[in-house]
């Protein structure tokens, strides 16, 4: 059976004293693919900030827990290093840091002694940058750094393929992707998903179309409030949310 | 040993070494005439150099301190408390294995024997007052370049010296060039033959060991005609409850088409008052670079100067300050365009933590002569918390319309959200702000050898880790 990787039970989150999350329970298995949609401001990367450790977020209700540690324990790194991986809505500029030294410094800090040496990391890099379509070149770029838009969410799933997660959160990576990134992404997704668990924010069915979900969920103001198969995706596509919103009122 | 023994050991210098293994010279704490006196009589100095030292003391004394920077840091320096002339070695080696031992021992710690045989063409090592190992490559040597510490230098190429000395930097310039002029000893002396590239660079180490102590020493670069040259500084010391004391005075000279890259490392302890005067000159088609990275020291007051007097000079200063608790960086640069076509680009990057203090200070001046010239100055601070503090000071003297200047400047923080970002990528707090300043001062860092490049970045990386609560 597979392992239970991620269950959130009733939690409540605020930031800045504001509640955003207001007791959403999900739980995540290996091997499945989960996806959220939901308006803007719904609070999809709230859940996704949480759920790394984001110091602003407060959880005030609820708990979370990732294959059954508390994750209250945990420091952001630790999430990391624990198996955790967020592909960033809005990823950081680090000006001055070569991502080619970056990929291999995060490699060597999550996967720790798995990491391999220096030859097969190379090795590693190779293949997945050559599975994205990523240039070489991008690889004594700064990290970030006056990327496009959609350059940097290829970064975040290069960087999801070198650090071999068990859970991976990722927040509307689709989005600013062309149609061939986001065959080639969406490849990328499948591969970490044949073990990893996923959960995938998304405002769009073309994504769910490479991405096969299992699981469709429908975040209204903070709360999960519908569930149900890939089909739900289509009729959210087809109609939005209103009639959702008709319903849990 | 007091003045009255140091001046038998002048004595019996003169006469030659009978014992060199054992001659240790340490003179009396303080200054005054005679010190400088003897400093020059023990070093057997042509009676010129006598005189400018005698001069510079004189003038050192009526100067007042500088009414600018940190006044309160400088005006508690105790200058009686200082020993201005202490010799550790009977002479210089040019073989580690003559060093004597102790000292060997900390230059290896240094990492100096082995950096010398894998990546540089020549090195000085400088312990205290004097150099104690000199060496240089063969094939340098065959090509006519000149390398020697200072003292050599001046015994050896008396006219180049005289020539020189005090060419670019008058004795007169400020009180601590004055105070450097008046006793210097040590540094190095490099002359580069018309045409002759120095591809591996030179370096030069300092090395500060004991309590008190006063380090002066000199350097004098020539870049003849087309010639090219790096010289690379670094240098140390242990950490002691007093202060010490270091004032270099540093000239360079590249002459027309010529280039100098002088690299310095700057990292002394935290009790160490750094007080040093940097310029050079460049002639036609010259270039002079100073990469300046200061991440030591107690008090630093320095400001890479290039003078541009000859048509399409150019002038190039990167420069990266680091203050932690109790520092204060005052650092900067100083351009001064003469001639036409001549360019300068400037770019200065500090971080200051715990309370330190990083300060630019910095002049551009354009001569009415000096048509079409460009000039850029960026100067970006990093503060890492509430308590620590950023300033900039620079001036503009600009008297001829037809230059292009370009100044920028920022004072920035470490975003929560980059290290939140770094942080779910496996990296500690510490190793997300250590990746952080580093890409920071990524600019500097990418200009320097190699093996500085790794060393400053560890070190940084160091500084970080215990400062995050
Ligand atoms: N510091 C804050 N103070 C108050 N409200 C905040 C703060 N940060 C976020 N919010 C609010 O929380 C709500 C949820 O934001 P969140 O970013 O989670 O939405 P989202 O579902 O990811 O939206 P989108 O689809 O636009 O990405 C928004 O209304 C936002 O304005
Ligand atoms: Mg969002």
């Amino acid at each position: 059976m597979a392992e239970e990787l991620l269950k959130i039970i009733d939690l409540e989150v605020s930031v800045d004293g504001v509640k955003i999350l207001k007791g959403l329970s999900l739980r995540i298995k290996s091997g499945e693919v989960h996806a959220i949609m939901g308006r803007n401001g719904s609070g999809k990367s709230t859940l996704a900030f949480v759920l790394m450790g984001h110091p602003a977020y407060e959880i005030t209700k609820g708990s979370v827990t990732f294959r059954g540690k508390p994750l209250e324990e945990l420091n952001v790194f630790e999430r990391a290093r624990a198996g955790m991986f967020l592909s960033f809505q809005y990823p950081q500029a680090i000006p001055g840091v070569q991502v080619g030294k970056f990929l291999r410094k995060s490699v060597q800090a999550v996967r720790g002694s798995a990491a391999g040496s220096a030859r097969e990391f190379r090795t590693e890099l190779n293949q997945a940058m050559e599975s994205l379509g990523v240039d070489r070149s991008f690889l004594s770029r700064y990290v970030n750094d006056g990327f496009s838009g959609g350059e940097k969410k290829r970064l975040e799933i290069l960087q999801m393929l070198l650090l071999h997660p068990q859970l991976v959160i990722l927040d509307e990576t689709d989005s600013g992707l062309d149609i061939d990134a986001l065959r080639t992404v969406a490849e990328g997704i499948n591969e970490a998903a044949k073990t990893a668990g996923c959960l995938v924010i998304t405002h769009y069915q073309r994504l769910l179309d490479y991405v096969k979900p299992d699981f469709v969920h429908i975040m209204l103001d903070g709360k999960l409030v519908k569930s149900g198969g890939a089909e739900l995706a289509l009729e959210v596509e087809r109609q939005g949310y209103e009639w959702i919103e008709a319903e849990v009122a | 040993m007091g003045k009255d023994e140091a001046r038998d050991a002048v004595g019996d210098y003169r006469y030659g070494f009978h014992d060199p293994e054992n001659a240790v010279i340490k003179f009396d704490k303080g200054i005054s005439e005679q010190v400088v006196r003897d400093i020059s009589a023990l070093k057997n100095e042509p009676e010129w150099m006598t005189e400018i030292r005698v001069k510079a003391y004189h003038h050192y004394v009526e100067r007042p301190m500088p009414d600018w920077g940190n006044m309160g840091l400088l005006n508690s320096i105790d200058f009686d408390a200082v020993t201005y002339f202490l010799k550790s070695s009977s002479g210089t080696a040019k073989d580690w294995d003559d060093v004597p031992e102790d000292i060997k021992n900390t230059f290896d710690r240094l990492g100096i024997p082995d950096a010398e045989q894998k990546w540089l063409g020549g090195v000085t090592a400088q312990y205290e007052s004097e150099a104690v190992y000199h060496s240089i490559r063969e094939d340098l040597e065959k090509q006519g370049v000149l390398f020697y510490d200072m003292d050599s230098g001046l015994r050896e190429h008396e006219d180049i010296v005289r020539e020189y000395f005090c060419s670019v930097i008058p004795y007169s310039d400020n009180k601590f060039s004055a105070l450097n002029t008046a006793v210097w000893s040590g540094g190095s002396f490099i002359y580069v033959p018309k045409g002759v590239h120095v591809e591996l660079p030179v370096q030069a180490y300092f090395r500060i060991n004991s309590e008190n102590m006063g380090q002066f020493e000199r350097t004098l670069i020539i870049a003849d005609e087309g010639s090219s040259i790096q010289y690379v500084e670094g240098c140390t010391a242990p950490t002691f409850s007093t202060d010490s004391l270091h004032s270099a005075v540093v000239e360079l000279i590249a002459m027309k088409g010529a280039t100098i890259r002088y690299t310095t490392i700057q990292n002394w302890s935290t009790n160490v008052y750094n007080l040093v005067t940097k310029r050079g000159v460049a002639y036609e088609n010259a270039t002079i670079e100073w990469i300046d990275g200061n991440i030591g020291s107690k008090l630093t007051m320095k400001y890479p100067s290039v003078i541009l007097r000859g048509e399409g000079a150019h002038a190039e200063v990167i420069s990266v300050a680091y203050s932690g608790e109790g520092q204060h960086q005052d650092a900067g640069s100083k351009v001064i365009h003469l001639a036409a076509n001549t360019t300068s680009n400037v770019l200065s990057k500090s971080i200051s933590k715990n309370g330190g203090r990083s300060s630019y200070r910095g002049l551009v001046k354009v001569s009415p002569k000096a048509h079409n010239c460009k000039i850029n100055v960026v100067c970006d601070a990093l503060l890492l918390d509430e308590n620590s503090r950023s300033d900039t000071y620079p001036t503009m003297e600009v008297a001829n319309s037809s230059c292009r200047v370009e100044h920028e400047a920022s004072v920035s923080k470490v975003s929560g959200d980059q290290l939140f970002y770094l942080m779910s990528r496996g990296h500690s707090e510490a190793e997300a702000m250590g990746m952080i300043i580093n890409g920071f001062f990524e600019p500097f860092t990418r200009e320097l050898p190699m093996e500085y490049a790794v060393e400053l970045n560890r070190l940084l990386e160091i500084e970080m880790e215990g400062a995050i609560g």
